[in-house]
C-alpha cells in the first residue's frame, strides 16, 4: 500500500505564535517553541513530531499569516 | 524517509500566495482578517485577476489591506466603501470590484451606503468581516454585538433596553432585489476555510459577469477585543455567534 508522508516549513519571521495551526493539525505534529522567540518576540510554530505529518495542509489553511508551506510525497511500499 | 527528502519543490502542495506580499501584517495573532486576506490573494491569483481587480479598503482594522494584497486599491472613508466601489465599477465595468468591510463599517456608519449599493444591484462583491465589535478602536459595541456580550462600552453585557437588538444586516441584504448571492461563512477550521474560499470566488465571478451584488459575510473573531486567546475565540464564536449568525447561503441565484 502507498503511504503518504508530509512535511511543513514555517516562516518563523512571519509567525505570530497564535497556536491555531497547532490546534488544527489532526496528527499533532506542531507545537510552539517553548523558549525560543522570533525577532518580534513570538514563540513560533515548529514540527515537534515530523514523522507524523501527512501533508494535509490543515495547518496552512487556518494560518492567518500564511507562514506555512506544505510538502507531500507518496511512498510506494 | 528524511524530512529533507520531502521538502523539495516538486513535492510542494501549498504555499503563501504571491499576491500576498512580504509585508508583516499588523493584525493581532490569530485574527480572522489575516485568513481572509490570504484567501482573497489566492483567489485573485487563481483567477488571473491581478491586473483587473480593484479592492476598496475600509476604515477599521483592515484599513491597511492595500499594504498586503498586491492589487489596485482605493481607501474609503469609514463606511463609504460601497459608494467608491459603485463609482469604480460603473466607470470601469470590466474590472473585478470588491469592498472589504468590518461590521462597524457595514452595519453602523455605512449602513446606508451598503444597503443602497446592494439594492441598486451594483456589480460588486462585498466581503463583510463580522467580528461583532469595533476592533480597531478598542473593542466598543457594534450593532452586531450579541446580547449579553461584554465590550468596552457594554462592560456588563449588551442589554436590549439600553442597546437594542443585534443587527443581522446580511439577512436584510438577502431580501433586496439587487443581490444575486448572499452567504455567511467562517474561517476557523480547515473545512470552513475551503468553503469560504469557494464563496468569495463565486462573488468575484459574479462581479465580472455583472450579475448584481454579492455579499460574503465571514463570521469572524476579534480575540483581542473579546479578550480571549485565538483558540478560545474560535470556540466562543462557534458556541455563541453561530446561533445569531448561522453559516450557509441566504440567497444563491
Ligand atoms: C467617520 C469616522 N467615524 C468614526 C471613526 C472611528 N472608527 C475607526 S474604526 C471604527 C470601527 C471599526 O469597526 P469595524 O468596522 O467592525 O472593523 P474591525 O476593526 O472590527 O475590523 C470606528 C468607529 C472613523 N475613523 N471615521
Ligand atoms: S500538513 Fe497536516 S499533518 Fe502536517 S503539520 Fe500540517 S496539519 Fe499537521
Ligand atoms: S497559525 Fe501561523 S501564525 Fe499561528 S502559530 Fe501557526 S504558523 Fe504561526
Ligand atoms: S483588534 Fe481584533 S479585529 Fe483588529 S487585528 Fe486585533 S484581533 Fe483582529
Ligand atoms: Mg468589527
Amino acid at each position: 500500500m502507498a503511504k503518504i508522508r508530509g512535511a511543513v516549513t514555517v516562516n518563523t519571521d512571519r509567525c505570530k505564535g497564535c497556536n491555531l495551526c497547532v490546534v488544527a493539525c489532526p496528527t499533532k505534529v506542531l507545537l510552539l517553541q517553548p523558549k525560543e522567540v522570533n525577532n518580534r518576540g513570538y514563540h513560533f510554530a515548529y514540527m515537534a513530531e515530523p514523522e507524523k505529518c501527512i501533508g494535509c495542509a490543515s495547518c496552512a489553511l487556518v494560518c492567518p499569516d500564511a507562514c506555512i508551506e506544505v510538502y507531500k510525497v507518496k511512498i510506494e511500499e | 524517509m528524511d524530512v529533507n527528502d520531502i521538502l523539495k519543490p516538486e513535492n510542494r502542495v501549498y504555499k503563501k500566495p504571491t499576491l500576498l506580499n512580504d509585508n508583516h501584517m499588523h493584525y493581532c495573532p490569530g485574527c480572522s482578517h489575516g485568513v481572509v486576506h490570504k484567501l482573497i490573494a489566492e483567489i485573485l491569483e487563481e483567477m488571473h485577476a491581478e491586473e483587473i481587480a480593484i479592492g476598496i479598503a475600509p476604515v477599521g482594522c483592515a484599513v491597511f489591506a492595500y499594504n498586503y494584497i498586491d492589487v489596485d486599491w482605493i481607501e474609503a472613508p469609514h463606511g463609504r466603501a460601497p459608494a467608491l466601489a459603485t463609482a469604480a465599477k460603473r466607470l470601469q465595468p470590466d474590472k473585478l470590484v470588491f469592498t472589504y468591510q468590518g461590521d462597524g463599517d457595514m452595519a453602523a456608519i455605512g449602513t446606508a451606503e451598503s444597503l443602497h449599493a446592494a439594492n441598486r444591484g451594483e456589480n460588486i462583491a462585498m466581503i463583510f468581516i463580522n467580528n461583532a465589535i469595533y476592533g480597531m478602536t478598542g473593542g466598543q459595541m457594534a450593532p452586531t454585538t450579541l446580547l449579553g456580550m461584554k465590550t468596552s462600552t457594554t462592560p456588563y453585557g449588551r442589554r436590549v433596553d439600553l442597546n437594542g437588538y443585534p443587527l443581522a444586516i446580511t439577512n436584510l441584504m438577502a431580501q433586496l432585489d439587487g443581490t444575486c448571492y448572499v452567504t455567511r461563512q467562517s474561517v476557523h477550521t480547515p473545512a470552513a476555510v475551503r468553503k469560504a474560499k469557494a464563496a468569495i470566488r463565486k462573488a468575484f465571478e459574479n462581479s465580472l459577469q455583472g450579475k448584481g451584488t454579492s455579499v460574503v459575510e465571514i463570521v469572524s473573531t476579534c480575540n483581542s477585543g473579546w479578550k480571549m486567546t485565538p483558540e478560545q475565540a474560535n470556540k466562543w464564536m462557534e458556541e455563541n455567534m453561530f446561533a445569531k449568525y448561522p453559516i450557509g447561503d441566504l440567497k444563491n441565484e
